[in-house]
């Protein structure tokens, strides 16, 4: 399996050809504890930077990118009753999406992780 | 060029506790430490917090009361001895400039506290008004600390006991750790609490000492407004500006009944207006579930029409949920009346909810 990141602090991990989706333990420790996330229907198709999901804390709301093209096939409805997994275990239990590629090419173009650590240096 | 952030007496100990440093009306102020808002919020009304609020506004008034008095929308002559009151600064369209407490704490004048974002505003406006009359004396050279929760009496018990004789509203000074302070039993969160000015080189010390309480907790800015929020309050510069008068805002009570019978206060014709005609917005609380509604969101009724806007909003620790409060046509004012929220374009499915959502626990007697 292979990790990659954003920019915006997105995590992919893919397996095959369905990757999972989330955002860092860097910025979830940003945000602060998170109190809702609103993720978007299974099926729906994304392209790489179309905004997917939100992410509320108690003060604000952030935005989440999709770092590739592809279609959801799964969301974390565990999400719904405790947000709080995202501070928890913002690479486990507090994935968002799942997706299946569309180009796994893109995935080339994203950071791994030791670019990221200097990215959140 | 930019400005440099002032910084409170308690600035360096912020970030000695791991504060988050964010700029507030000018200054670098921690909008949470590590137990984070949540965490924070709740232990203020499980416990006790600290909150330095040193950013606000202090000063003195001495000399002609009714020339200050025909600036503020209260009655000094109500305010004794070792008495606070909550009143407002109108402007001539009967909006508000900001809100503020007054009180007696010694002999010495009236004793002001007003918003950070405002204080320079307000303190010219009443230096202006007052020439002549009376003096106005800022004084930064204090800290201001807020103690609030159910547990602040237990550690004024211990460190101030005399402080513990005051009720809700009640002022006084007294001897905290050898100092002199000026201490009123009032807050912004809803809590039973005590608000405490304390001169800058002592602040940082009597801080640490409150905190090492094992009740005691430090408290952000972000908590400060969850709790405020909660707690059914106002923050100017959102649920009330110089645009809302305190009809809307369901601040009446903040309009002492003397003054509104003499119609002495800037904007009391507005005023007058409002209370008879019945027409204008009100102030409510919302609640629902799912995404917060934040500021600015508009309010629609269900065949989405707008009638109103959020003006603050965010999600309520203690509530478990989201918590908004705004402005509503008079129509849809009434708690339990279902409207929609557009929270990002959808409309959400809110209940207009009687304030406070939280009750309010103050210090009777």
């Amino acid at each position: 399996m292979t990790t990659r990141y954003t920019e915006d602090h997105e995590w992919i991990t893919v397996d095959g050809d369905i990757a999972t989706v989330g955002i860092t333990a860097f910025a979830a420790g940003q945000l602060g504890d998170v109190v809702f996330v609103e993720l978007p229907e299974v099926g729906k198709t994304l392209a790489k930077g179309d905004e997917f999901a939100v992410v509320e804390s108690v003060k604000a709301a952030s935005e989440v990118y999709a770092p590739v093209d592809g279609e959801i096939t799964a969301i974390n409805d565990a999400l719904e009753g405790e947000p709080a997994k995202v501070n928890e275990d913002a690479t486990g239990e507090g994935w968002f999406v799942k997706i299946k590629l569309a180009n796994a090419a893109q995935l080339e173009g994203l950071m791994d992780e030791a670019a990221y650590n200097a990215h959140t240096a | 060029m930019t400005e440099t952030l002032h910084k409170t007496p308690l600035h360096a100990l912020h970030v000695e506790l791991g504060g988050k440093m964010v700029p507030f009306a000018g200054y670098d102020m921690p909008v949470q430490y590590p137990l984070g808002i949540m965490g924070e919020h709740k232990h203020c009304r499980e416990q006790a917090g600290l909150f330095d609020v040193s950013h606000m506004g202090q000063a003195r008034y001495v000399g002609d009361e009714a020339a200050l008095e025909a600036l503020l929308t209260c009655d000094l002559s109500e305010i004794g001895a070792g008495e606070q009151k909550y009143t407002l600064l109108p402007n001539e369209g009967g909006g508000i400039r900001d809100d503020l407490m007054v009180s007696r704490p010694d002999g010495n004048g009236i004793y002001l506290v007003v918003n950070a974002a405002t204080k320079d505003a307000d303190f010219a406006h009443i230096e202006a008004a007052t020439t002549g009359k009376g003096t106005l004396t800022r004084i930064p050279e204090r800290a201001l600390l807020a103690l609030q929760g159910p547990a602040a009496k237990d550690v004024m018990a211990r460190l101030c006991p005399q402080a513990c004789k005051m009720v809700f509203m009640q002022c006084g000074v007294f001897t905290l750790d050898g100092v002199e302070v000026m201490m009123s039993r009032s807050g912004y969160t809803g809590e039973d609490g005590f608000e405490i000015s304390i001169p800058e080189a002592d602040a940082d010390r009597i801080a640490r000492l409150l905190l090492a309480q094992d009740e005691v907790a430090a408290i952000g800015l972000g908590a400060r407004d969850s709790l405020r929020l909660e707690a059914g309050l106002c923050l100017y510069g959102h649920d009330m500006d110089e645009n809302r008068t305190a009809v809307e805002a369901s601040l009446i009570w903040a309009l002492a009944k003397t003054r509104r019978e003499r119609g002495d206060f800037p904007g009391a014709d507005v005023i007058a207006k409002q209370i008879e005609e019945k027409t204008c917005q009100k102030r409510v609380g919302l609640t629902l579930t799912g995404a917060p509604a934040r500021e600015g969101a508009e309010i629609a009724d269900k065949s989405g029409n707008i009638i109103g806007i959020v003006t603050s909003g965010g999600f309520g620790p203690t509530v478990n949920g989201p918590v908004a409060m705004g402005y509503v046509n008079r129509d849809f004012m009434a708690p339990g009346t279902e409207v929609d929220i557009l929270v990002r374009g959808k409309p959400r499915a809110a209940t207009i909810t009687k304030l406070p959502f939280v009750p309010a626990n103050f210090y009777r007697g």
